[in-house]
């Protein structure tokens, strides 16, 4: 329209301009970050990925113990989280009486809003001692598991499994979060009808509840990946840091956004740099295609259900 | 029918029935324990999730509070094995990053979601709104080597203005939809009113739409500003720390939880106590900003009336 006037037209303009800062940024970190990760990526093709071999001294590069380290950190943080978050969710918003629904649900947005180095560092005073002298060496010695690879090993403290249960407690209030929207936007009749056919109160919730927000909440748990598999501060400060693949949760390990903090402001020679470069960019590729997945999860979740108006 | 027929049917059917009964009590009793189990399995998840929480804040006022003392907020540090020393100029350093941050962050995030709240179902406007999502969950630490090789490989120093460039990087989709969220909860006959008096839509839209959404988009900004103010790993290679006083956007500067990482991974207890005290401090300032940000919110509520 030809009428508008130029205010609006400028107003119009200058918003636009804004939002489409955001996909230029996006372009330009992931082009930056690829640009850097060039030469590494150049000199040893895919294998970066799937080789082992870490001697910055000779320019040797293979990232796979940290690709191996952020998968089962992230997985294992998983397993530990998604039934506390789920369980969380549901008594907010199905349990809970009203007087401890806000106080709980601030108590988990405060998880949220600790900063990552806060749990790093009690992570290092509190939680590695405390797994390494009584969870491990009960393990061990009470239960006698010590010869399951899972457990094998020396003890130290800082390990995978420190990993996992300081990324369980940081990514528990997003999947939590999430999981309690999607259940809010499960209509009162569903739970209605279940009730009235006879169901208990688990039972409304495991057939009529669950089943209808079920794409919402892997969706949430997708996110809590997405979290995990980038998590920085709190996993270098107690997952030992160590270029090793192991079996045993009790050994130490590396994630690829660790390997990038510890050594990035310490590497010398441009191979090293742009090999941790290409470390940065297979997380960037990664956590962008498992951000999307479970963004669409969620949304889809949140429109409602296939068919529904 | 004689009753020499009938008795035995009878007696199976009772029976039948009896067992049927049984049969029912019995499920009924199971599907009552399984429920009585899962819903207090939901209740135990809910202390379960409180515990770690309040583990951290006990430990953390605990071995915080003895080493908080003056010098803590007005001294930089000591060389190791000196006694006393603060962290003066790693709060100093986290509020001039989160400036700098602010001034980037702000009013892109502010100018993209008043975009996506007047073009909403465009697509345009979604694809915006999943980019926006898209960069927020992309891992701090990859938005710091960005920064880094945009910033300070060229220029061939570490400086604050990195580091504050990295942090706005991570605030704008925190405001944008924070801001857009706001918007879209301001009723449209407030904007129809405003229009209908002859009001330009680029008017209504800043003076009427943005002016009533603004408590809540003050809230989202007091999120982002926390969010950001504890972050690590973008800095660790951008403003990259440091122990003595600056106040230069072109030099390297310390930040709070910079300097919390690098006395909590060092061997000496003394720094731990430090660390601890820092984290006290961090975790305050977050906490304050969070509850700002809730009162913002309700100031809100409060005004609209709804």
């Amino acid at each position: 329209m030809d009428s508008t006037p130029v205010g609006d037209r400028l107003y119009q303009g200058v918003t636009t301009a804004f939002a489409l800062i955001i996909p230029a940024l996006l372009l330009f970190i992931a082009w930056e970050v690829l640009r850097g990760a060039w030469p590494a990526l150049r000199h040893f093709g895919f294998s970066f990925y799937t080789t082992s071999e870490w001697d910055d001294v000779n320019g040797r590069f293979g990232a796979a113990p940290a690709v191996f380290g952020t998968v089962v950190s992230s997985i294992l943080a998983l397993i530990i989280a998604t039934p506390l978050a789920v369980g969380v969710a549901i008594f907010l918003s199905e349990f809970a009486p009203r007087w401890l629904r806000q106080p709980i649900a601030f108590l988990v947005d405060l998880l949220a809003a600790i900063p990552s180095v806060v749990y790093g560092l009690w992570g290092i005073i509190v939680l590695v001692p405390f797994l390494r002298e009584s969870v491990m060496s009960f393990i061990r010695d009470t239960l006698h598991l010590g010869g399951l690879p899972l457990f094998s090993g020396p003890a130290y403290g800082p390990s995978m499994l420190a990993a996992g249960c300081i990324l369980a407690i940081m990514i528990l209030p997003y999947i939590s979060a999430v999981t309690r929207e999607v259940l809010m936007a499960v209509p009162r009749s569903q739970r209605e009808a279940a009730l009235a056919l006879g169901a208990t109160r688990w039972e409304m919730i495991w057939d009529a509840v669950l089943p209808y927000a079920r794409s919402g909440i892997i969706g949430g748990v997708i996110l809590g990946l997405g979290r995990a598999l980038g998590e920085t501060m709190a996993v270098t400060m107690v997952i030992g840091n160590r270029h090793e693949i192991s079996a045993s949760l009790f050994a130490p390990g590396y994630t690829m956004a660790s390997v990038i903090a510890n050594e990035f402001s310490e590497a010398t020679n441009e191979i090293h740099v742009s090999a941790l470069m290409a470390v940065g960019f297979g997380l960037l590729v990664v956590t962008i295609i498992v951000n999307a997945i479970a963004r669409w999860l969620v949304w889809r979740t949140a429109r409602g259900p296939a068919g529904a108006p | 029918m004689t009753a020499a027929t009938a008795r035995p049917r009878a007696e199976a059917v009772s029976s039948h029935r009896e067992l049927l009964a049984k049969r029912a009590r019995q499920t009924r009793g199971r599907r009552r324990v399984v429920n009585y189990v899962m819903v207090s399995a939901s209740y135990l998840s809910a202390a379960v999730v409180a515990l770690p929480l309040i583990l951290i804040l006990v430990y953390l006022i605990k071995q915080g509070a003895s080493s908080v003392g003056w010098s803590f907020f007005t001294q930089p540090p000591v060389p190791a094995g000196e006694p006393g020393g603060g962290m003066a100029n790693a709060m100093v350093g986290t509020l001039i990053l989160v400036a700098i941050a602010s001034l980037v962050g702000l009013p892109i995030g502010i100018g993209a979601g008043l975009f996506l709240a007047e073009q909403r179902g465009t697509r345009t406007a979604n694809a915006v709104r999943f980019l926006s999502d898209v960069l927020n969950g992309l891992p701090s630490i990859v938005i710091g080597i960005f920064a880094w090789q945009v910033l300070v490989r060229p220029l061939h120093h570490y400086s604050a203005l990195a580091g504050g460039l990295a942090l706005g990087a991570m605030m704008i989709p925190l405001v944008t939809r924070a801001t857009e969220e706001m918007i879209r909860v301001v009723p449209t006959s407030l904007r129809e009113a405003a229009l209908a008096l002859g009001y330009t839509k680029w008017r209504t839209s800043l003076s009427v739409v943005l002016r009533t959404a603004l408590p809540g988009i003050v809230t989202g900004a007091l999120v982002a500003v926390a969010r950001v103010a504890g972050e690590t790993a973008p800095l660790i290679f951008t403003a990259f720390g440091n122990q003595f006083w600056s106040f230069s956007p072109f030099k390297p500067i310390a930040a709070l939880p910079m300097s919390i990482y690098s006395y909590a991974i060092s061997p000496y207890d003394d720094w731990h106590r430090q660390a601890w005290a820092g984290a006290l401090v961090l975790l305050a300032l977050v906490f304050i900003i969070s509850l700002a940000a809730r009162f913002a919110t309700r100031a809100r509520y409060g005004l609209g009336g709804d």
